[in-house]
């Protein structure tokens, strides 16, 4: 009953619409048509008011966002302070246990020259530093560090590098002058507080005082290719050990250096080097007098996870130096002139390994080679065994606890025992690799 | 004699290199390779120094980075004291007067207003940088203006490629601004919601979004997660209805695992930049990640 009372409904609607069609109202349609078009124009003018409100509520947020971001750099550069240099401070010390009194300590087949021997018995401060740096202009760089230094009770200052660099010169060449550690071998162009030990390796001590830093000038070229390549040269006063008495009218070393270094996939980074030293010598802190040539070899490898090197990973490290004297030795309190020519050497090889970021620990062999031959002859060569383990509170300081098992000379034996402090504050360092 | 041989095989790798008209832009971290691919494209040659799995706090000064440093035309990093450990002895080491200072160096931090400017400066408080949090990658809308500094830049640099500059940052920030207001429409649920973060990465991510930060794993910037913070974190996390434990792709999952597992809250690692996961592929991909894995730990 329904449905058939719907469809005569359906019939009769379908009916009187034809009707309403055929009875002529095209204006009807057309106003339609019309209204929709306003219609459609005003959504798309609502659409554009939209993004146009959108947009400069964008602008307005960029705008408010570039104040902010004016008003306090106007405050810092207002202050004159904001052009010191950049100052950093290395607090260093500790204390050490010796079982052989340091005035018994010799090193048999070398001297005891520079800054090379044991490391104080006791409680001492070490070589704590502090470092001005900054760009002098738009063409130099300019850096002095002071290392404050105590030696048996008298303290004294003494200026461990101070350099002007260029920062300007095209085609990767940086030229530098003033005083500072020569880029020979790996360690010796590394500040100690970068150390992974607490001690200098054994050849470092006995064949370039711990550290060869000396008044000069310096070029280097870093060459334009995927593979670090760098090449230099220095021209040296020749005032400290290995050499000394600023020969040659104050230009007694010459040095020369290649180090070339990179990237094994992520995870490994390698550094190679080879240098020479040409040393002209005046009364050398070992009584040498002529040419001391020395050749330097350097290797560091290191693997880190993801190259998080911070984070855990080993460094692998060795050095291997010779030198070549042809001269004479002359003590002149004993009244002793000798000829002193032949050639000894030395090695290390280190392994740290770094177990996250807060521990370190690492082993180092120290070696050396005596002559059996000339001043120092020796038949015997001094051995050292290091071993370490340092904690890290931060980036900024550490303590390190070292065991040195040494075997200096024949008859002679130091094991030592030290727990170091050591604290950079300040500027934040960036270290070489 | 190793020095002359080592000095002609560099002569030889010098005369051997492909001249090219093409300029060398180095990248410290992988967000503005990222920006730096959609401005330039094939007109420049890209290196990028880090990876998403790398702390960029803690780089080292690497021979590898000397030496793409010492052909680069154009420095781009986030500088404000993010690469303090390593960026400087770079340029020092490179003799690369280009990009030593001036045009040619680029740092994205300084285009932009930064937040957590320090009013006080003490180591005691962690590794803070004077210039504010560097991490301003995380907001589109700085990225946004970062990408317009770094377009005029590109421009003053490599002038004979300008207009491809500027037809690309327009088709660039006209997808970016599209974007934004569908990634600001798909995290409108993530407002007003509590986070704990590993480090101080997330603020700006959590200023545009409307999260909020109640806690971190550190306790201070750039110091690693203790027991001791990480226990009185507990009753933090577990009363405040927290969201969700947030850490970079890079960081150790341990710290944000064992807050999880003793709170119920989820720990997710997010990217942080461009490759932190399969997703954020590019700066795109990087946001699409982000929210999706933010939307996920929302029951």
């Amino acid at each position: 009953m329904i449905r058939r009372l719907s469809i005569a409904m359906y019939t009769l609607m379908l009916a009187s619409l034809a009707a309403s069609a055929d009875t002529p109202s095209i204006e009807g349609i057309d106003a339609l048509e019309a209204r929709l078009r306003t219609l459609e124009a005003s959504s798309l003018a609502l659409q554009e008011q939209t993004a146009a409100t959108l947009a400069a509520l964008a602008q307005a947020r960029e705008q408010i966002v570039a104040l902010q971001a004016v008003v306090p750099s106007a405050a810092v550069a207002s202050s004159a302070s904001a052009f010191n240099p950049a100052i950093s401070i290395i607090l260093n010390g500790g204390y050490a246990h010796h079982s052989l009194d340091s005035a018994d300590y010799a090193l048999a087949g070398f001297a005891l020259a520079g800054e090379g021997g044991p490391g104080a018995q006791g409680l001492s401060l070490g070589e704590s530093e502090i470092s001005f740096a900054a760009n002098i202009d738009e063409k130099f760089y300019g850096q002095v560090t002071l290392a404050i230094e105590s030696e048996e009770g008298e303290d004294g200052v003494g200026v461990e590098e101070a350099y002007v660099e260029t920062t300007a010169l095209p085609d990767g060449l940086t030229a530098r002058a003033g005083r500072f550690f020569s880029n020979i071998g790996y360690l010796n162009t590394h500040h100690a507080h970068t150390d992974a030990f607490s001690n200098r390796p054994l050849v470092y001590q006995a064949l370039l005082g711990n550290q060869y830093a000396d008044d000069g000038v310096q070029l280097r070229w870093i060459a334009p290719t995927d593979t670090y390549l760098e090449l230099g040269g220095e021209l040296m006063r020749g005032q400290s050990f290995p050499s000394g008495g600023a020969a040659n009218a104050g230009t007694g070393v010459r040095t020369l250096f290649a180090h070339a270094g990179g990237d094994v996939g992520v995870e490994h980074s390698w550094l190679a080097g080879v240098s020479v030293v040409d040393a002209r010598t005046q009364a050398g802190d070992d009584g040498f007098n002529g040419d001391n040539r020395l050749y330097l070899a350097d290797f560091t490898w290191k693997w880190a996870p993801n190259g998080n090197t911070r984070d855990g990973g080993v460094t692998l490290r060795s050095e291997y130096l010779r030198d070549q004297r042809d001269g004479r030795y002359i003590d002149p309190e004993q009244g002793i002139d000798t000829v002193w020519e032949g050639s000894r050497r030395g090695a290390y090889l280190e392994g740290v390994w770094r177990i996250n970021r807060q521990w370190d620990a690492g082993y180092r062999y120290d070696r050396l080679w005596a002559d059996d031959d000339g001043p120092y002859a020796s038949d015997v060569d001094p051995v050292r065994h290091n071993l370490m383990l340092t904690w890290r509170n931060s980036e900024f300081s550490l303590i390190r606890l070292q065991y040195s098992h040494d075997v200096p000379a024949p008859d002679l034996r130091d094991n030592a025992i030290s727990l170091q402090y050591q604290t950079a504050l300040g500027a934040h360092g960036a270290h070489k690799f | 004699m190793p020095i002359r041989s080592l000095l002609l095989l560099c002569l030889t790798a010098t005369l051997s290199l492909p001249a090219s008209a093409k300029i060398r832009v180095f990248v410290c971290e992988p967000e503005w390779g990222a920006l730096v691919t959609e401005l330039a494209g094939d007109s420049v040659d890209l290196d990028v120094a880090t990876s998403a799995l790398q702390d960029v706090h803690q780089i080292e000064a690497k021979p590898s980075l000397i030496a793409k440093l010492r052909r680069a035309d154009l420095l781009v990093c986030s500088g404000g004291g993010l690469e303090a450990g390593w960026l400087p002895q770079l340029i020092r080491q490179a003799g690369n007067a280009k990009v030593a200072s001036g045009n040619g160096a680029f740092m994205a931090v300084a285009q932009v207003n930064t937040l957590e400017r320090p009013s006080q400066l003490d180591r005691a408080a962690g590794d803070l940088h004077p210039e504010g949090n560097p991490h301003i990658q995380m907001d589109p809308h700085r990225v946004l203006q970062v990408a317009t500094a770094l377009t005029t830049r590109l421009q003053q640099v490599d002038a004979a490629n300008a207009a491809v500059y500027t037809q690309r940052l327009a088709d660039f920030s006209s997808r970016w601004s599209a974007a934004i207001l569908r990634w600001q429409d798909r995290a409108a649920p993530l407002r007003g919601r509590n986070i704990v973060v590993h480090h101080k990465s997330w603020v700006y991510l959590e200023e545009w979004l409307g999260l909020k930060e109640i806690g971190a794993l550190e306790a201070k910037p750039g110091v690693p997660p203790t027991s001791a913070h990480l226990s009185g974190l507990v009753a933090t996390t577990q009363s405040s209805d927290t969201l969700v434990i947030v850490r970079a792709a890079y960081q150790d999952a341990k710290a944000s695992r064992w807050l999880s597992e003793r709170t119920a809250v989820p720990a997710v690692s997010l990217p942080l930049t461009v490759g932190g996961d399969e997703r954020a592929t590019d700066l795109f991909g990087l946001f699409d990640s982000t929210i999706d894995l933010l939307l996920g730990a929302i029951k």
